[in-house]
């Protein structure tokens, strides 16, 4: 599946909360696979997205995905969103209020059939639920309504915005592994906006760092992100949460993805180029972690 | 009831039905359309459609008449091709009462469609279907409220509506007399019983459709916001 490899060319003058921003992209997204859009808040991940979707239109550039151009500004070619055959999850889900769960599924359908939205009810533990409107769900049932609604269009390509961002560690694991689950059963090159280290990692197999509108860092999550040079077994990531001066040496306190605390002696010159908020690795070698069965 | 009161009160029901009748279909698709819109003299064409809620009705009243005047190019050449005159009739006081419900029907609607989240509509588009379908399945659906607010509002002011009628139409006993009007006619003649069997009814009419109005969007206001 070769030709279903997205081409990404672009440029788009972008207004954010910290002044007017150039979003300069290039990049290509190989078909099939699950890929992560990594990077702070207004770094134009969200613009990206929507600009894959077709909803906002690039100042210039060229978008192919396969043989078909999406989007060519000298050839003045743009594809609206009804015809690009996709899906966005959005990160408000955008669920229609005033469907059921079961009619908010088959309003996505292409064509109608009842067997595909009772097998993405069932596969979502959404069965129950299917006569209810959106506004008496939980936030994870109206997650997993908005993504099974996304796959009842039978998309070529899935964009999810920040899926998980609103609900809460317990939730997000559960329905990380409902996401991998569908990528894997379904195939469908998929694209997710993320801000979570742990998440990127869990998912995806490709990962596009995205800083100040360009694309600074692409690949694994693992080569991206973990220093090759490190041969440690036991790597955590998370970010520096203080830095306490005791004597001569320093404890440094790393919070990780999953809100584990982790306090970490440090030098002087350890410290030089690290400060609160920094994303850090703590890692450890094989002989050094002690095991310990949980109670 | 004798004829005379029936009658008026038939025509007054007929120029608020028709009128609304015609807003709805007027007005949907030009709230959808200054909802969304992007040209820069929005706030102008705001502010044409808002007029008629602050200019007093005999300006508009007199730019109607003014119109519709066969010394006019637009009245002469309606007179001269569909030998059609407005002035002082039933068609001319209901072309002017729609110009002047025009914000009432509109303004709900607008307000109610900027009020849905964008990501609605998008997430429609992205879905696969068109505008047409998004506007009658995903938008429409989700401002009920504003509908029903819309469409009572514009049914109530034209039913009460006076000063415009009295400049286009006058007071023309099965052609342009409507309640309204017939008020201050009895009260002119001192008739004052006449006076307040039309004053009743416009006054109940008004208290019930304002009481839906509410009720609806009191229902509709834990619904609304997921």
């Amino acid at each position: 599946m070769a030709n279903d490899v997205i081409f990404i060319d672009v440029e788009k003058r972008m207004l954010t909360a910290n002044g007017p921003m150039n979003l300069v992209i290039q990049a290509t997204i190989p078909a099939g696979e699950l890929v992560a859009l990594f990077g702070e808040s207004g770094a134009g991940k969200t613009t990206l997205l929507r600009i894959l979707a077709g909803l906002v239109i690039p100042d210039k550039g060229l978008i192919r995905f396969g043989n078909t151009v999406w989007f060519d500004s000298a050839k003045q070619i743009n594809i609206v969103p009804q015809q690009r055959n996709i899906s966005l999850m959005f990160q408000d889900y955008a669920l229609f209020p005033n469907m059921t769960v079961e009619q908010n599924i088959q309003f996505a359908q292409p064509e109608k059939n009842q067997s595909a939205p009772n097998e993405l009810m069932e596969m979502f533990g959404l069965s129950e639920f299917r006569k209810r409107k959106p506004n008496g769900l939980s936030g994870g049932q109206k997650q997993r309504v908005a993504l099974a609604r996304a796959l009842a269009r039978k998309p070529q390509l899935l964009l999810l915005d920040e899926p998980l961002s609103a609900l809460d560690a317990e939730m997000r694991i559960t329905l990380q592994d409902e996401i991998v689950q569908a990528h894997k059963l379904l195939g469908v090159t998929t694209i997710m906006v993320s801000h979570d280290l742990n998440e990127v990692f869990r998912l995806a197999s490709q990962v596009l760092c995205l800083e100040n509108g360009t694309i600074t860092r692409t690949g694994k999550p693992e080569d991206v992100f973990l220093d090759n040079s490190i041969s440690g077994k036991v790597q955590i990531t998370g970010q520096i949460a203080r830095i306490e001066k005791q004597d001569t040496i320093y404890v440094v306190t790393v919070i990780s993805g999953n809100n584990q605390i982790i306090k970490v002696i440090a030098f002087e010159n350890d410290l030089e180029n690290l400060k609160i908020g920094d994303r850090v690795m703590v890692f450890s070698k094989a002989f050094n972690p002690i095991i310990s069965k949980l109670r | 009831m004798d004829a005379q009161f029936a009658q008026t009160l038939w025509l007054t029901l007929k120029l608020a039905v028709s009128t609304t009748i015609i807003l709805v279909l007027i007005g949907l698709p030009f709230a959808y359309w200054l909802a969304y819109t992007k040209v820069r003299i929005k706030p102008l064409i705001e502010a044409l459609v808002s007029m008629p809620m602050v200019l007093p009705p005999s300006v508009i009243g007199y730019y109607m008449l003014v119109i519709y005047s066969p010394r006019n190019w637009f009245g002469d050449w309606l007179g001269r091709i569909f030998d059609v005159r407005l002035a002082f009739s039933f068609e001319g006081v209901l072309i002017a009462s729609v110009i002047f419900s025009l914000p009432f029907m509109v303004q709900p609607l607008h307000n109610g469609l900027r009020a849905l989240p964008d990501s609605l509509r998008e997430a429609s588009y992205t879905l696969g279907k068109s505008k047409m379908i998004t506007f009658f399945k995903v938008l429409l659906p989700n401002i009920k409220p504003s509908v029903i607010t819309a469409v009572a509002l514009t049914f109530a002011h034209s039913i009460g509506e006076f000063g415009i009628v009295l400049m286009v139409g006058g007071n023309m006993p099965g052609e342009t007399r409507v309640a309204s009007i017939a008020i201050y006619d009895e009260v002119q003649a001192l008739n004052f019983e006449a006076a307040n069997q039309y004053a009743l009814i416009l006054f109940l009419i008004s208290l019930i459709l304002l009481t839906t109005i509410y009720s609806v969007n009191k229902k509709y206001d834990t619904w609304r916001m997921m």
